[in-house]
């Protein structure tokens, strides 16, 4: 580095402007992954939640099959036997619009994912406060999203049109959100009330019925025979998050976003590191007819790369985060280290590739022009 | 070719015969119809502690004797020794190494790194060895003082004049001690009272440190200071 750190100091203001750029990226990277790895936690986080390993839709339901999939009762019994399965739980969901009908918010209109699950399997949550499901009850379990209207237990809520009764009984104080709503955790049954829009007594046929099985499988389980028996499809619960609205279509917008920003950066970078290359190549020149190996100039010039894409990388990350760190509960943002670090080590390795692609050109340097007038 | 690393030659060095031997050198450059002889059958010898001038219109083949003198192109045919090893017969990057332990350049308008002050330009070619230690600080310190830069080694090219700039071009040159020093037209951004400083702290630098000095020139009025003049013709040395 004896020479390329002597070059960034001279040439400071140079490498200061592809720093503030690569800097600049790195903040819309940072910001980018908050809101990525946000609007996932707005999407999916309610499944993520839930203690399996696999959801089984209806196989002819092949988009956003939490809307389109319906079970019955037979298929959550026939995985419940199948080999290689170790809990197979009915699983309901919808969305669904209610009214606060009592309690201190009356009249507020409340968006509610409604999950409805068995009270005494593993799917039912624990509530932070208040009591758990119970079979029979019309109660619901609601979570921080719902709470923060100002939704309390003991509170009942009117479900629109059908007039189907929700009594808050318990709290599950976590964000918990499917579809950019949140969770209502509620019994097979009122889900079915719900789902359906039927008050009082549901008819037979929508008595033993679910949107999917939920699946804890062992590893490696053939299931094959099971999903020809039944007519389903098994996916695994980071599949089915594909299969909740709008999610693939977020990610996908996302990834396509940071997907150019890397690019754009990449090239950037590369042709930042072209021109300072080509301008050089009297001085590159020069070093070679002073006996420096063509390994020894590339050193130098890959270790100043990787000061300038670190130093700035890191210059941007620290001001994304500040900024990020202000938007957590403004928009749907969320900072996770590990997206984080994805996203600075991507940004640093392919503009290292940009930039290894434009000093290559080094090696290409006749020592001979630092001879005669030919400058 | 052990040649010591820091510090003036001794006698003996000098007494060892020719430390630059150019024989019968050729060096066609293009080929076919286009092809150009530089240099024809080209024999020098220079010995430590001498200093020797060619003079020559631009075109003649200066520039293509310093090349091949200093290892930065092969000849065509011939043979080129420098302090005892015969350049033609090494490979590229043994090459690269004997012109970084054996050869100074002096370049053309000095040639030096915009970046660097006139001390750090002196420490670069031995930090290029891997050599960078207090005896080379030391040594940059005495070369400063002997070409008269002391006020000046903090300064970067920018700041100083062509003849500040080219005596740290000739500091750099002889901080390896090299046993060849090849000056490519020393003078040709200076006037002339400048010029014959210049050339006259060559000559008196290749008598002191004992190295085989190659200059070569197409200004007529500085070779006095030459121990010996050749004068350069289509590639031809008389």
């Amino acid at each position: 580095m004896f020479l390329a750190l002597r070059d960034l100091r001279f040439a400071r203001g140079r490498f200061a402007l592809m720093g503030a750029v690569v800097a600049l990226i790195a903040v819309l990277g940072v910001l980018l992954s908050g809101l990525a790895s946000g609007l996932a936690d707005a999407g999916i986080s309610g499944l993520r939640a839930l203690p399996v390993s696999h959801f089984a839709f209806d196989e002819k339901a092949t988009s956003e099959q939490f809307s389109r999939s319906t079970v019955g009762q037979a298929d959550w019994q026939a995985w419940g036997r199948a080999p290689g399965v170790e809990q197979a739980e009915p699983f309901g969901n919808t969305l669904a619009n209610a009214q606060v009908t009592v309690g201190a918010e009356k009249g507020e209109q409340i968006n509610l994912a409604v999950f409805g699950m068995a009270p005494d399997s593993s799917l039912a949550p624990d509530p932070t406060k208040g009591e758990r499901l119970k079979e029979g009850s019309d109660g619901v379990l609601i979570t921080r999203e719902i709470a923060d209207t100002g939704v309390e237990i003991g509170d009942v809520l009117t479900a629109d049109k059908s007039a189907v009764q929700l009594k808050v009984v318990g709290l599950v104080d976590e964000t918990i959100s499917y579809g950019h709503i949140g969770v209502a955790y509620s019994t097979l049954e009122t889900w079915r009330h719900l789902h359906y829009g039927l008050p009082g007594e549901l008819p037979e046929t929508a008595s033993g019925q679910a949107t999917a099985v939920a699946l804890t499988l062992k590893p490696g389980a053939d299931v094959a025979d099971v999903e020809k028996a039944t007519g389903t499809h098994a996916a695994t619960k980071e599949e089915a998050f594909g299969a909740s609205p709008g999610y693939a279509a977020e990610s996908s917008t996302m990834a396509l976003i940071k997907g150019f920003l890397y690019a754009i950066s990449a090239l950037v970078i590369g042709a930042f590191f072209t021109v300072w290359t080509v301008q050089r190549k009297a001085e590159i020149a020069l070093l070679k007819a002073l006996g420096a190996s063509t390994g020894y100039i590339l050193r130098d010039a890959l270790a100043q790369v990787v000061a300038v894409l670190v130093g700035a990388t890191a210059v941007g990350t620290a001001v994304g985060l500040a900024l990020g760190s202000a938007m957590i509960g403004k928009a749907p943002f969320s900072l996770s280290a590990p997206a984080i670090a994805i996203s600075s080590g991507l940004l640093i390795g392919l503009g290292a590739v940009g930039a290894v692609v434009a000093v290559r050109r080094i090696t290409a340097v006749d020592p001979l022009t630092a001879l005669g007038a030919t400058r | 070719m052990t040649v010591p690393a820091t510090g003036p030659r001794t006698a003996s060095d000098i007494a060892a015969g020719a430390e630059l031997q150019l024989l019968e050198v050729t060096l066609t450059l293009g080929d076919g119809d286009t092809a150009v002889t530089a240099l024809d059958r080209v024999s020098l010898q220079v010995a430590p502690g001498e200093f020797v001038a060619v003079v020559g219109p631009s075109g003649s083949g200066k520039s293509s004797l310093l090349a091949v003198a200093g290892g930065l192109q092969r000849p065509t045919s011939g043979t080129v020794d420098i302090a005892g090893t015969e350049l033609t017969t090494l490979s590229d990057k043994q090459r690269t190494a004997a012109r970084r332990r054996h050869i100074g350049f002096v370049f053309q308008q000095s040639n030096l790194l915009s970046s660097l002050t006139v001390k750090e330009q002196l420490l670069l070619p031995l930090h290029i060895d891997g050599r960078l230690d207090a005896t080379a600080r030391a040594r940059a310190a005495e070369l400063i003082e002997a070409v008269g830069l002391s006020h000046r080694a903090g300064s970067r090219p920018h700041q100083l004049s062509g003849g500040e700039r080219q005596r740290a071009g000739l500091a750099r040159a002889l901080m390896t001690s090299p046993a060849v020093l090849l000056v490519d037209e020393p003078t040709s951004a200076l006037d002339r009272a400048r010029s014959a400083e210049a050339v006259r702290l060559i000559s008196e630098q290749t008598h002191e440190r004992g190295t085989a000095t190659v200059m070569v020139t197409h200004d007529t009025a500085i070779m006095d200071a030459a121990d010996r003049v050749y004068e350069m013709v289509d590639g031809r040395l008389s």
